[in-house]
């Protein structure tokens, strides 16, 4: 947060109020709320009360129990995927989006800000349609004789990682999008002009200098893909758990509040590892890549 | 005389239906600092591009050494580019910036580092080595992107307006640099610009543009002092039109009608025939400025003066309306040469220093 008190503040009575709405803004809601968590993390479960004393670190030595850290690790091998196929789908399409005439470009972000429109719940409910043995891809199939029985689609791995793709291509094109915007053809020129072919400029100029919003858009889409515990529920059955599927479960079912609170710290962490990691592809860039 | 490296014919170019360049034909020499001068839109930088090979022509053939250009892409032409606002790769430090052509022909490590810190010596950059682009001045950066250029040691050079983002001051600082580094390298350059000042003080030679046809190509003297049509004339630099009549023509000399006053002056090369409408140009530093009394030359009044440190520019409007710059050098044993705002004047220029252009239908003469 770059946010600071200026000095003549008293002077400006707009400003201070706004800085203060902003600054309780994120103490309230977003550090107290986390620190409660944390907090939680390292309690005791209690049936009636949720939480008590004491301080433990079993909640976190139970996130390593082959139990969970088989959820977790598959969560972690699907989101993977999934943030690979947005990466291998989104880096094209948002460097084909900055580059086309600017009536399309307008036409194109329409199209990708559309679905936002329509809760991402209902959105999924969508593709169930689509993916069930009785569903629409199925139904076409058939009737085109192309297929005699239904293929079994949904509640596979590969149904809950086309729902994660589905609803985060658009968190990794827009941030591509950005940089690409960004990227200024002289650049690429340059790069020509100095004897390199198309794939040298790709690996050396093009590449480093989108890296802040291939970065950017991993951290968008690699942990809301371990969280999205809406789309195992709906799509992946029981087998194709998230971390977001054993946090809500503990919370909700098993009402272990600490342990789910641990695997949601664990989550945070890996978004901190992210961020640290886009800060520095961004200072390596300098000032001009920050603007 | 040198011998032609790049030979331009019959170019043409067209953006979305309108033409960008005219078959032109131009023949650069190797080793001459060439420059391209025009206002925007008279597709010089688009001449540039088509060199560099960033863009094709609809038609027409580039020849460099005897060999065809056209086929090859941009990488492999043994030409290198600055661009107008330098293009540095904000992601390297200057000696990267600077090693990335070489890195790209797969020149051994000690060759790189040998050569790059040799140009950047050569820029007086080599302090700077290890910085970003965006911890450098703009005249750094501009030296950075002249270094990426040369380094690669090309046969030509090509610099799209490389000095137009530098104060005044800075440019004048870098147009010296340039010029004593295309002497020291031996390196034919090809300049783009619109400041004619600029291509007056670089250039061996100059190709004026407009409308993507070549205007006029000449050293700088014959653009300025002997310009071949009324564009030329009117773009680089002041000019004073005086439409006139043929009245008589005597061998090497002509009677002209100006403005209702009968001049005798030298015949120029192109035919005349009396009865015909010439253009009579005129410098403000070739016109005289005399007192109300003498006894040749245009009467006037001063109604402008500009104090310009070397010379006094003075706007004189003719008693017909029409406006005369006048520049005159301090003449300190000269009591008559300060005027005052409106202070009635004669106008005259020394026989012989007036140049003449048929005119023709295309010039827009009235519209002065």
């Amino acid at each position: 947060m770059m946010l600071t008190m200026p000095s003549q503040s008293e002077r400006q009575p707009f400003r201070t109020a706004v800085l203060i709405l902003v600054w309780s803004w994120l103490l309230l809601l977003v550090l107290l709320p986390n620190l409660l968590v944390i907090g939680a993390s390292f309690m005791s479960r209690d049936p009636s009360d949720f939480l008590s004393m004491p301080l433990t670190l079993d909640n976190y030595l139970r996130l390593v129990d082959p139990l969970y850290l088989q959820v977790f690790l598959h969560s972690l091998y699907m989101a993977v995927i999934t943030t690979a196929l947005c990466l291998l789908i989104g880096y094209p399409f948002a460097w084909a989006l900055a580059r086309v005439d600017k009536r399309w470009q307008t036409l194109l972000m329409f199209l990708l800000i559309v679905p936002f429109w329509t809760n991402s719940l209902v959105r999924t409910y969508a593709i169930k349609l689509l993916l069930a043995s009785n569903g629409l891809i199925n139904s076409a199939l058939q009737s085109l004789g192309i297929t005699d029985a239904p293929i079994t689609m949904l509640y596979t791995e590969g149904a809950v990682i086309v729902g994660l793709v589905y609803l985060l291509l658009p968190f990794m094109i827009l941030p591509l999008y950005a940089v690409f915007e960004d990227l200024r053809r002289e650049l690429l020129l340059a790069s020509h002009d100095l004897g390199a072919g198309r794939a040298a400029t790709f690996f050396h100029v093009v590449l480093p200098l989108t890296m802040p919003g291939v970065i950017a858009g991993v951290l968008l889409v690699l942990l809301p893909a371990m969280g999205m515990f809406y789309v195992a529920d709906v799509l992946g059955g029981a087998k194709n758990l998230l971390v977001g599927n054993v946090i809500k479960n503990q919370f909700l079912d098993a009402r272990d509040w600490p342990f789910g609170a641990a695997a949601s710290v664990l989550l945070t962490l890996a978004m901190a590892v992210l961020l640290l990691a886009h800060r520095l592809s961004r200072r390596r860039l300098g000032e001009e890549g920050e603007t | 005389m040198s011998q032609t490296l790049l030979s331009v014919r019959g170019i043409s170019k067209h953006y979305a239906g309108k033409a960008v360049l005219r078959s032109l034909d131009l023949d650069i020499l190797d080793g001459e600092f060439l420059t391209l001068l025009g206002p925007s839109g008279c597709g010089k930088t688009t001449l540039l591009r088509l060199l560099a090979g960033f863009e094709r022509a609809d038609s027409g053939s580039l020849t460099l050494a005897g060999q065809d250009l056209s086929p090859v892409p941009p990488e492999r032409r043994p030409l290198n580019t600055v661009f107008q606002q330098y293009a540095l790769f904000p992601h390297m430090t200057v000696f990267g910036n600077v090693a990335y052509g070489l890195k790209m022909e797969k020149r051994p490590k000690d060759e790189i580092h040998q050569r790059v810190t040799d140009v950047l010596g050569m820029v007086q950059l080599d302090q700077l080595a290890d910085r970003k682009p965006h911890q450098l001045s703009g005249g750094q950066q501009q030296r950075v992107a002249i270094a990426r250029a040369v380094v690669k040691r090309p046969r030509l050079l090509l610099l799209d307006e490389p000095l137009s983002a530098l104060d005044y001051k800075l440019r004048r600082q870098m147009q010296l640099e340039l010029k004593r580094l295309q002497r020291e390298l031996g390196i034919t350059f090809v300049f783009v610009t619109h400041d004619q000042e600029e291509a007056l003080s670089m250039s061996d030679r100059v190709a004026v543009m407009r409308d993507g046809v070549l205007q006029q190509l000449g050293t700088p003297r014959e653009i300025y002092e002997r310009p071949e049509n009324l564009f030329t004339a009117r773009f680089v630099g002041e000019t004073n039109l005086f439409p006139a009549r043929v009245m008589a023509v005597n061998g090497e000399r002509i009677d002209v009608d100006i403005r209702g006053l009968p001049c005798d002056l030298r015949k120029r090369e192109f035919p005349v025939v009396v009865g015909q409408q010439v253009n009579v140009l005129l410098r403000p530093e070739d016109i005289r400025v005399l007192a109300a009394d003498a006894d040749h030359g245009f009467a006037g009044t001063v109604i402008e003066r500009n104090y310009k440190g070397s010379t006094l520019d003075s706007l004189i409007r003719l008693d017909d309306g029409n406006l005369v710059l006048a520049s005159e050098f301090f003449d300190e044993d000269d009591p008559a040469f300060d005027y005052r705002l409106g202070e009635p004047v004669k106008v005259s220029w020394v026989d012989g220093w007036e140049w003449m252009l048929p005119m023709d239908d295309a010039d827009d003469a009235v519209a002065v």
